[in-house]
């Protein structure tokens, strides 16, 4: 069994445990008043405009894309960079050389506009 | 019975539920949330098995991009509430009878297998793990490896060609 | 890495590199024009890379990749479709208001994959390949939005694209669960050591050959093939029924001739009725079709199924190798027909998707004789009447069929050839027979390219031998 990712499932535990508890604790002391002001949804202070299940702008979708690929591509740095000290330079060069084609893309991607959002 | 295995019960418990939630919930958000939590379900799965590193993929990618895609889509389409479904009247017997196979087939796997693949044997220190998922990549799977940033490439001119608004002489 | 593993895959490393140059250059100076001749510049560099492959039989990459005449022969069909695709595309684009460079980049990056499908021989890399070569498709296919056929076109090809590649990512699983390797190599070596789980191989190879069905267009997994090659651009649509196909096939016979052959009991009947029903249904539908880009698109399934005929006998090795080679020279003489007959279309198509209808040929004979002369060679070829590549093509495959001993499917083929010959020459009725006020295109390039095609269908068909002896050195090299 993989015991050594023990410190990482206790570490899951604790931050939910002390969530629940921090939610716990404010329900027992805080004190419990009911405004309209305060069953707004919260939206970083300011008084929300429009419905909250408005329809989003098409836009995003190139932006949810993009991130996919280039999150792929980070997943990819990971195993890489705990062999690199093992497989040195040939590593390297292979590692640029799978930056560099994405850099292709990323290049193209802004001298395309697709990253501007007007 | 050992901890791994009242483990295991216990996450396959939570894997079939989300996956019912995300069957039977009505609003495509929640749905979506259901496939977060299975999702999770699935990266410890993949834990228990030694499968570090793709646990990890399962999260950050699945989780997480591609959640995310999901989230957006839902958004974009305003499709939150599903209305009426206009299902195919022979959906649902051939998904039945499919569902059949696909447990006749793993079942087979499991328990009829002919010959065993290889001998059940201790898989070595840190199988799995990001060290050894990176050396064999860049050793002896070099070329699948370049090869799929040239298909993260082509993947990220393809959606600019098919969502972005071309400029035209006048717009610039 | 070794210097056998870069020579291996010396012209793909070309192709890739210099697409994202031209991409590069494409988007910075905005220069159409460079963009269209660079492209063909880097298609011939690559095409001469590839010729000098012959004969050299190289493996690299733990052998992931095997470079034999077979792969090469292939190299050379892509590359030459790629080239006859710019040809047809520069003007066509222009006039459908959609030319964008990135048609060029995405034709290279498609190619690339083909190549490497060609080459590949390990299951990952024929993964990693259908998906270089159909991503940029699903792309191409959608090229001329925002018109609705074109939108449609993309999104059903992706869908399905996406769908079969799931059968195939599932069939190599199974194939991985059986053998314990994803090489094709290692896979025939555990077969031969009778280490293999024969019914999971059996089920993971099914599915391997669903999956590529789907690529290919066999019949029942054909169902985008009318509307994806209908709303596709005509150049794109010209370019995928050579360029995907051929790579479908290739990666079939790769797999199932020089990996699998001791499956054959189980699989040759399956592809059998496959290449029966495609043969028939491919035909029967495309009388019916009164759109000419629909009708090929009928037209491309049927002459899938002649070509997966090809592979029934591929279990016995004295018929494999010829059975490979009538299916390699098939290809090709497909490859030049096609092209041409497509080459037509463009000429003949308007903007807004008129000029499709197979009325707006009346009238052809009387006012472009060549043109009408053209295409009346390609129709014939397409039906297989002497003296064409077409009938050179199907003499062969009807042989090798009939030396694998399948008596029944080749009595088949030649019946449906027979129910082609009727819409094929309607079109040729159509040209001459009937009065018409035709407006065609014409554009250097495009003339050239149904002359050249036109040309070589003929003098081809009559010197057909060398490009015979070429196909038959082009086997596969076994494990």
């Amino acid at each position: 069994m993989a015991i050594e990712f023990l410190p990482i499932a206790i570490l899951f535990v604790l931050a939910i445990a002390l969530a629940v508890f921090i939610v716990f604790l404010g329900s027992i002391f805080g004190p419990k008043r009911y405004i309209n002001t305060k069953m707004m949804p919260y939206e970083s202070g300011m008084t929300p405009i429009g419905p909250g299940t408005r329809r989003m702008n098409v836009r995003f979708y190139l932006i949810a894309v993009l991130f996919i690929l280039f999150d792929i591509e980070v997943i990819f740095f990971l195993p890489w960079a705990v062999v690199f000290r093992s497989l040195g330079l040939f590593a390297l060069i292979e590692m640029l050389v799978f930056i560099g084609i994405l850099l292709v893309g990323y290049v193209y991607a802004w001298k395309k506009g697709a990253l501007e959002w007007e | 019975m050992t901890t791994e295995l009242i483990l295991f019960f216990s996450l396959a418990l939570i894997a079939i539920i989300t996956g019912l939630g995300l069957l039977i919930s009505k609003n495509a958000i929640y749905a979506a949330l259901y496939l977060v939590l299975n999702f999770f379900t699935i990266a410890i799965f993949y834990l228990l098995l030694g499968g570090a590193f793709i646990a990890m993929a399962q999260v950050s990618v699945y989780a997480g991009a591609i959640m995310v895609l999901f989230l957006f889509v839902i958004m974009i389409l305003g499709a939150e509430k599903l209305g009426k479904s206009n299902t195919v009247a022979w959906q649902r017997p051939v998904a039945i009878i499919l569902s059949i196979i696909l447990l006749i087939e793993a079942g087979y796997v499991l328990f009829w297998r002919t010959a065993p693949v290889q001998a059940a044997q201790t898989l070595p220190d840190g199988f799995g793990g990001p060290a050894s998922i990176g050396n064999v990549l860049l050793n002896n799977y070099l070329l699948p490896f370049e090869i799929t940033s040239v298909l993260l490439l082509v993947a990220m001119i393809g959606a600019i060609v098919l969502t972005h608004k071309q400029k035209t002489d006048k717009e610039v | 890495m070794t210097t056998t593993d870069l020579l291996s895959v010396f012209p793909l490393l070309i192709l890739i590199l210099w697409a994202c140059l031209v991409l590069l250059l494409d988007v910075f100076l905005k220069r159409e024009r460079l963009t269209t001749i660079l492209t063909a510049i880097g298609l011939v560099v690559t095409l001469g890379f590839s010729i000098s492959q012959n004969n050299l039989n190289l493996t690299g990459f733990n052998n992931m990749v095997v470079v034999d005449n077979f792969a090469v022969y292939l190299n050379i069909i892509f590359l030459g479709s790629g080239l006859l695709a710019i040809s047809l595309a520069h003007d066509y684009l222009k006039r459908m208001g959609i030319n964008r460079g990135e048609f060029y980049v995405l034709l290279m990056f498609s190619i690339s994959g083909m190549m490497l499908m060609a080459i590949a021989a390990d299951l990952i890399v024929f993964f990693l390949a259908l998906e270089l070569l159909s991503i940029p498709l699903y792309v191409l296919a959608a090229f001329a939005r925002p018109r609705v056929e074109s939108e449609e076109a993309g999104m059903k090809y992706f869908l399905l694209g996406a769908f079969s590649g799931g059968f195939v990512v599932y069939g190599i699983a199974l194939v991985f669960g059986a053998t314990a390797t994803t090489n094709l190599s290692g896979i025939a070596a555990r077969i031969a050591e009778h280490q293999a789980d024969i019914p999971l191989l059996t089920i993971g190879a099914a599915l391997i050959l669903v999956g590529f069905s789907f690529k290919v267009a066999v019949v029942p997994f054909q169902m985008w093939t009318p509307d994806v090659y209908h709303g596709a651009p005509s150049a794109v649509t010209a370019f995928m029924a050579i360029g995907a196909k051929a790579a479908g096939f290739a990666a079939l016979m790769r797999i199932f001739v020089a990996a699998l052959p001791t499956l054959s009991e189980q699989i040759t009947p399956i592809i059998w009725v496959l290449a029966a029903l495609t043969m028939i249904v491919g035909n029967i539908v495309a009388v019916a079709q009164s759109n000419i880009k629909r009708m090929l698109a009928y037209s491309s399934i049927a002459h899938a199924g002649y070509i997966l005929m090809a592979l029934v006998s591929y279990g016995q090795s004295s018929v494999a190798s010829v059975s490979v080679s009538a299916a390699l020279f098939y290809l090709l003489s497909y490859a030049v027909t096609n092209f041409g007959a497509w080459a037509v279309v463009i000429a003949v198509e308007k903007a807004e998707g008129k000029g499709l209808a197979l009325d707006d040929y009346a009238g052809i004979g009387r006012k472009y004789p060549a043109l009408a002369a053209a295409m009346a060679i390609f129709m014939l070829s397409f039906t297989g009447v002497p003296p064409t590549l077409g009938f050179v093509g199907k003499f062969y495959l009807f042989r090798a069929v009939i030396d694998g001993g399948y008596i029944g499917l080749a009595v088949i083929g030649v019946l449906t050839s027979l129910i082609s010959a009727f819409y094929y020459l309607r079109v040729v009725v159509i040209m001459y027979m009937r009065d018409g006020e035709p407006e065609v295109r014409s554009e250097p390039w495009l003339n050239l390219t149904t002359a050249f095609t036109a040309i070589a269908t003929i003098v081809l068909s009559i010197f057909s031998a060398p490009i015979l002896q070429w196909a038959s050195q082009a086997i596969l090299s076994t494990f």
